[in-house]
């Protein structure tokens, strides 16, 4: 692009043949020093991210190559980078109550996968829900109601989480129940918001032609709004199976029975009681656990990209 | 005379179900809203109120609450936070925490945006990695860095196993460091600390001000080329100018999460929130509401939820107050 300007510069010039030839020099000199700056600040910047990008890559790159190795081999003085031999049954063991020091993580595995699912599909009825009335319906004290649902965004979660903890454990006596790990958070302000700015983009004349012909409202919140809302849902099925996957605090205060244990619980649990063995810390089975807990997270990612990226880039936070 | 007359004569089937309609109409939006607003009553704004009562209840405890006890009004449990010795550690902690990690986490990320604004090859896979950190456990990943950073040591004393990054270490003529073990100093836990911490803080910022970036109108730095000025000098009086109202967006929800700062350590550390044998050196503000919480009293853990919220709020409006300033809309 500056060569260009630089031609432009140089074709209107009506001096002499000599000065002209000079000048031609003099540009074609600088034109190339620059293209030359320019290729030196291109590689500098692939090396400084390239640099960044192994930085960021390492612990994911680490945890998969420790999951193969062998007790014997991860103990080795000085780490290999490469598993001598792969490991396999790094992963089945695991699975085992009687090798992780009776954690059932098979049992926690399916446990998460329920409550997200369980979760998700009960959020997404009542977000919807409560969108369409925000952006669709017209009743009064509206604008109020919404003003003070997104103030309450602005209060940190570890205000609600002392007295939900004695609503929950002490009052409803939900202590090891799914219901205490699923109702606190099936409303979500933020995702209201997602989900009501969305509606909003869609033209309230086909609410109107739709009442014209005699639909009602939940057919066409089902047959119009939901289609047209689909990116907003995806994000926010994606937002919320995440959170559920990735929850620690609340689900460690509710639950001690591995019948109802998440995840996440049962991992932190697992490298305490598989490093404490002083004997033989067993680090391979503890990071391919981490691998199980982390690769599904990352497969979502890479089919939902778009969307996840959309939810987060509004969200603020993590979780 | 008229209206009397007719409101007397009995509705018609088709009069009633009219009626019926427009009062169902008044009320439906609510109906729509019920079940959203039955939880958020419940487990949001009973929390608010109840969080503010029981903080002012000594010694409050909510079992004992069902099984009918009464607690005296008073500020003792605000007296008991305060006095611990571990609310200094954990506030110190919180706030050196946060005062390094936010500026390294913004500078950086701004670096890598800048950067990748700025290459066309290979952009979209390189912008897919730097978001990776975001769609990860604390939990897992804090793991993978403890055994990054760890020693295995054979019955605690000679290290059997350096780790990766003792390895590297010596590989460039440094010497080991005990970075997590048992004994290890407190600067070179907050340095793993740190480095986890950035590392996890990165792709939402780089997301945010990428995006920020390419909403920069490209005629500024036309200009700025014409005129002949340095790369450096339109980093700072052009990008950062544009982008500082992003730059005050992250900075201030880095804040606020670094207050909250506790699954990072536990995945590192583990729920003891320490090396071995130094419990507790590295608990935060939120790790000291949960050991209360698991202990039961909680009223302390109201009045220290409390005080956190008052500490967030009061650095949220002094950022408010120096971005008023400084960001350029």
């Amino acid at each position: 692009m500056e060569t260009d300007n630089m031609e432009k510069i140089e074709t209107p010039s009506a001096a002499e043949e000599k000065s002209k030839g000079m000048a031609e020099k003099d540009i074609k000199k600088t034109a190339r020093l620059q293209l030359v700056g320019k290729i030196f600040v291109q590689i500098g910047l692939y090396l400084f991210l390239t640099v960044m990008a192994v930085i960021v890559l390492f612990p994911f790159y680490w945890m998969l190559i420790s999951s193969l190795k062998s007790v014997e081999e991860y103990n080795a003085l000085r780490p290999t980078l490469w598993p001598e031999q792969f490991v396999w049954s790094n992963y089945s063991m695991i699975f085992d109550p009687t090798k992780t020091g009776g954690l059932d993580l098979g049992r926690m595995f399916l446990n998460t996968v329920y409550v997200g699912i369980v979760s998700t599909i009960l959020s997404l009825i009542v977000t919807v829900l409560s969108a369409f009335a925000l952006s669709r319906l017209e009743f009064r004290g509206k604008n109020a109601l919404f003003a003070a649902l997104l103030a309450t965004m602005m209060i940190p979660g570890e205000l609600f989480t002392v007295t939900n903890y004695i609503t929950v454990v002490n009052w409803l006596n939900w202590g090891n129940t799914f219901a205490a790990l699923i109702v606190p958070f099936l409303v979500s302000v933020f995702y209201i918001y997602l989900l009501r700015q969305n509606f909003l983009q869609i033209p309230n004349e086909l609410y109107l032609a739709a009442k014209v012909d005699g639909t009602s409202d939940l057919k066409y919140l089902w047959r119009v709004m939901i289609p047209l809302a689909a990116p907003s849902l995806v994000s926010i099925t994606i937002l919320k199976m995440m959170g559920a996957w990735n929850s620690y605090i609340w689900p460690k205060l509710v639950t001690d029975d591995s019948t109802y244990q998440l995840i996440t619980v049962g991992l932190r649990e697992l490298g305490t009681r598989l490093s404490s063995n002083a004997s033989s810390p067993n680090f391979p089975a503890q990071m391919a656990a981490v691998v199980l807990v982390t690769v599904p997270l990352l497969i979502v990612f890479i089919f939902f990209r778009k969307y996840i990226m959309r939810g987060v880039s509004r969200s603020g936070t993590k979780g | 005379m008229e209206k009397t007359k007719q409101a007397k004569t009995p509705l018609t089937k088709m009069e009633k179900k009219i009626r019926a309609k427009a009062i169902f109409n008044r009320w439906k939006a609510w109906l729509y809203l019920l079940p959203a607003l039955v939880i958020l009553g419940l487990f949001t704004v009973w929390p608010i109120i109840n969080t503010l009562r029981i903080a002012f209840l000594n010694d409050y405890n909510g079992l004992m609450e069902v099984g009918g006890a009464t607690f005296s009004v008073g500020v003792k449990n605000f007296a008991t936070v305060l006095k611990d010795p571990s609310f200094l550690t954990s506030l110190g902690n919180t706030m050196l925490l946060t005062v390094i990690t936010v500026p390294v986490s913004t500078m950086l990320a701004l670096l890598i945006a800048v950067a990748l604004n700025s290459i066309k090859p290979l952009r979209r896979l390189l912008q897919t990695i730097f978001f990776l950190p975001y769609v990860t456990n604390s939990i897992a990943i804090g793991m993978v860095f403890m055994a990054m950073f760890n020693m295995v040591l054979l019955k605690g004393h000679e290290p059997i196993s350096l780790g990766i990054i003792n390895t590297i270490i010596e590989a460039f003529g440094g010497t080991r460091i005990n970075w997590v073990n048992a004994g290890s100093s407190k600067v070179a836990n907050m340095v793993v600390l740190i480095f986890y911490i950035v590392w996890n803080a990165l792709p939402f910022k780089i997301l945010v001000l990428l995006g920020g970036l390419q909403g920069v109108n490209k005629q500024y730095y036309d200009a700025a080329r014409v005129d002949g000025a340095s790369r450096w000098r339109i980093f700072w009086r052009i990008t950062v100018p544009m982008l500082s109202p992003m730059i005050a967006y992250v900075v201030i929800t880095g804040f606020i999460g670094g207050f909250k700062e506790y699954t990072s350590i536990v995945g590192i550390f583990g729920d003891r929130m320490g090396p071995v044998g130094a419990d507790g050196s590295l608990n935060t503000m939120v790790g000291m509401i949960y050991d209360s919480l698991n202990d039961g009293s909680q009223g302390i853990a109201s009045a220290a939820a409390l005080i956190l919220f008052v500490i967030i709020f009061i650095v949220t409006m002094i950022n408010l107050y120096v971005s008023k300033k400084k960001v350029h809309y």
